[in-house]
């Protein structure tokens, strides 16, 4: 049995828009294993997001506790959560989130250059990624250049890029049609299999049903946790 | 914005300038006179003193040769220089102009540093003499005489006929004259050219300017004695000089500052709005970084460098500005040297960049404090 890597304990996170309650965590904990594939699904609005936000250090419970590899993160100092966000846990989002202005190398280095990583550092481990995810010939090519399945390529290698024990994904694959779609989770998948964590949230049955274990959220609540064997 | 940082930057700048300047040229005028002399004006400069004085029927009295006179009577005072000033034709045949005239003894030739070309200056003795001699400039005697030696010769001052006992080697300008086109005849002379009792003014040079304050008193008390109890001139001297115009310069400096202040606001306002801009403009970006893992001091250092950036190139472009001004100035009045001092310059640049960051700081935390998910999630 691999050791734990991510452990929520009883999560509550509350929003106040205007004078009503949102609660969109109830409670929640859930324990996801190092090299661990997980496919969180759920209808729209119940809280997804709001669950994977708080494993990537992006939004704060208002109670609970979460354990990082064994160590608590749950109240720590800003420069702490930045700098456990770039060395330890890579976002994709459902928009790329690339910058328009820089280049394909330029993005991926993005999270190095914030870390402090020498100039020749960076371009070993930018040039290898492209090299790898087959966008070698693109590297000077900015993101307006690039079909959406490219694009999220450069985000994934952005997101691995400082080597971090998880990958986060919201909705990667909601902006693409099946067959980048498809190959933006195979590549994924690969990542996992080198014994990267990955969480991935997703309305596609089909994405969601390849993970190994899938939870399912219903406003705020884990309503069922399966694990294929 | 970029323009009102220039202009207060600008502002300091030539200000500067044109104030030390203007110091330096007083000082300048000054030390060829030499820093231990005393000026002794005719008149009270204090309006009120003088006011009451004249509601009482008590003109002031003039300054006499006799006045001067006494002043000799101090071991500390070496030479004293009564002097009368008018303008007046001098002419030889049928060349005739028009020239300043200064009356004065032998001492004035020491007191203020003149140096003779040729032939002698006024003659030592007695200043109530009405010797119909004169000195004159170059120019003078070469409009006058062309290559021709003067000395000797007579010219008429306002039709009255003077023999030429020397020649002024050029100097330049000096308190407002230019020994080039100077003619200088005995004093008592030109009291009756003039057709005057009266002084101009006396000038009273002392051993060593530690002696200054003593002389000073020396002076009020024997015109106060002579003149009935009435302390009715005005002694000046380089220091009084400067400190006057110290003032002076004080209240421009205070608007100076005032119209620089004013435009640094501004500039500082625009930049923050720009910044703001600039920030609400990039929020998703901003948002990216915080989620790939930079501190908000990263995000802020960010934001206010750009600014730093920005005041930078206001404040050269002001800098550039004043130091042209600064120049044209010089190129319109020679005789000032209006270079900024490099204080200035620093302060001013300084004081832009100050700005930069302060009005920086608003918008640069608002950044850092962007939440990612809320900044991320806008599309
Ligand atoms: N910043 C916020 N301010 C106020 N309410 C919020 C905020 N973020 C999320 N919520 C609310 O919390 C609930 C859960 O939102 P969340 O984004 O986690 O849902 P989701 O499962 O990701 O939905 P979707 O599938 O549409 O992306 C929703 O009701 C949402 O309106
Ligand atoms: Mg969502």
């Amino acid at each position: 049995m691999q050791h734990a890597m991510i452990q929520l304990q009883d999560i509550c996170r509350t929003f106040v828009v205007g004078d009503q309650e949102v609660r969109a965590m109830d409670h929640v904990s859930l324990t996801v294993r190092q090299g661990e594939y997980l496919s969180i699904m759920g209808p729209s609005g119940s809280g997804k997001s709001t669950l994977l936000n708080i494993m990537g250090l992006l939004d704060t419970p208002d109670s609970g506790t979460y354990l990082l590899e064994g160590k608590d993160v749950t109240r720590l100092q800003d420069k702490e959560l930045a700098s456990i966000r770039n060395r330890k846990i890579g976002f994709i989002f459902q928009f790329f989130h690339l910058i328009p202005r820089l280049t394909a190398r330029q993005n991926i280095e993005l999270p190095l250059l914030l870390a402090g990583v020498g100039k020749s550092e960076r371009q070993k481990r930018s040039s290898s990624l492209l090299e790898r995810f087959g966008l070698a010939t693109r590297s000077h090519h900015r993101p307006e250049e690039l079909s959406g399945g490219q694009r999220q390529r450069v985000a994934i290698a952005r997101a691995v890029v400082t080597r971090p024990a998880v990958l986060l994904a919201d909705e990667p694959t909601g902006n693409l049609d099946r067959e980048s779609g498809n190959e933006i989770v195979e590549l994924m998948e690969e990542l996992n299999r080198d014994g990267l964590t990955l969480v991935v949230v997703t309305h596609d049955q089909n994405i969601g049903t390849r993970a190994r274990r899938t939870i399912e959220v219903v406003d705020g609540r884990i309503s069922l946790d399966k694990v294929v064997p | 914005m970029l323009l009102a940082m220039s202009i207060g930057v600008a502002a300091v700048v030539l200000l500067t300038g044109i104030g030390n300047g203007a110091r330096g040229y007083i000082v300048n005028e000054f030390s060829s006179l030499g820093t231990n002399l005393i000026i002794v004006i005719p008149g009270r400069a204090e309006t009120a003193s003088g006011t009451l004085s004249t509601l009482a029927g008590r003109t002031p009295r003039d300054l006499t040769l006799d006045d001067a006179k006494a002043l000799t009577r101090n071991s500390r005072v070496t030479r004293v220089a009564p002097l009368n000033i008018g303008e007046m034709s001098a002419a030889r045949g049928r060349r005739e102009r028009q020239v300043p005239v200064l009356g004065s003894t032998a001492s004035f030739l020491k007191i203020h540093h003149l140096q003779m070309s040729r032939g002698t200056f006024l003659p030592e003795g007695d200043a109530t003499l009405a010797r119909p001699v004169c000195v004159i400039g170059n120019k003078i005697s070469r409009e006058l005489f062309a290559d021709q030696s003067p000395l000797g010769e007579q010219i008429r001052l306002a039709g009255y006929r003077c023999r030429v006992i020397g020649v002024l080697e050029g100097q330049g300008r000096s308190l407002g004259m230019d020994t080039d086109e100077l003619v200088v005849v005995p004093v008592a002379f030109a009291q009756m050219l003039l057709n005057t009792e009266s002084l101009f003014r006396i000038l009273v040079e002392v051993q060593h300017s530690e002696a200054i304050d003593k002389v000073k008193t020396f002076i009020g008390d024997t015109i106060r004695q002579r003149h009935y109890g009435e302390k009715d001139v005005t002694i000046i001297t380089q220091d009084s000089v400067l400190a006057t115009f110290d003032t002076i310069f004080q209240v421009m400096t205070v608007t100076v500052a005032g119209i620089a202040s004013i435009s640094l606001a501004v500039a500082g306002i625009l930049i923050m709005n720009v910044m703001l801009m600039s920030v609400s403009q990039r929020t998703a970006e901003i948002g990216l970084c915080k989620a790939l893992g930079a501190a908000r001091g990263q995000i802020m250092l960010l934001i206010v460098s750009e600014a730093l950036l920005l005041s930078a190139f206001g404040g050269c472009l002001g800098l550039a500005l004043g130091l042209a001004g600064a120049r044209i100035a010089s190129w319109l009045y020679p005789a000032l040297d209006a270079t900024p001092p490099f204080w200035a310059i620093g302060a001013a640049l300084g004081t832009a960049l100050l700005t930069g960051l302060i009005f920086s700081l608003m918008p640069a935390r608002r950044a850092a404090g962007l939440d990612p998910i809320l900044a991320l999630s806008r599309r």
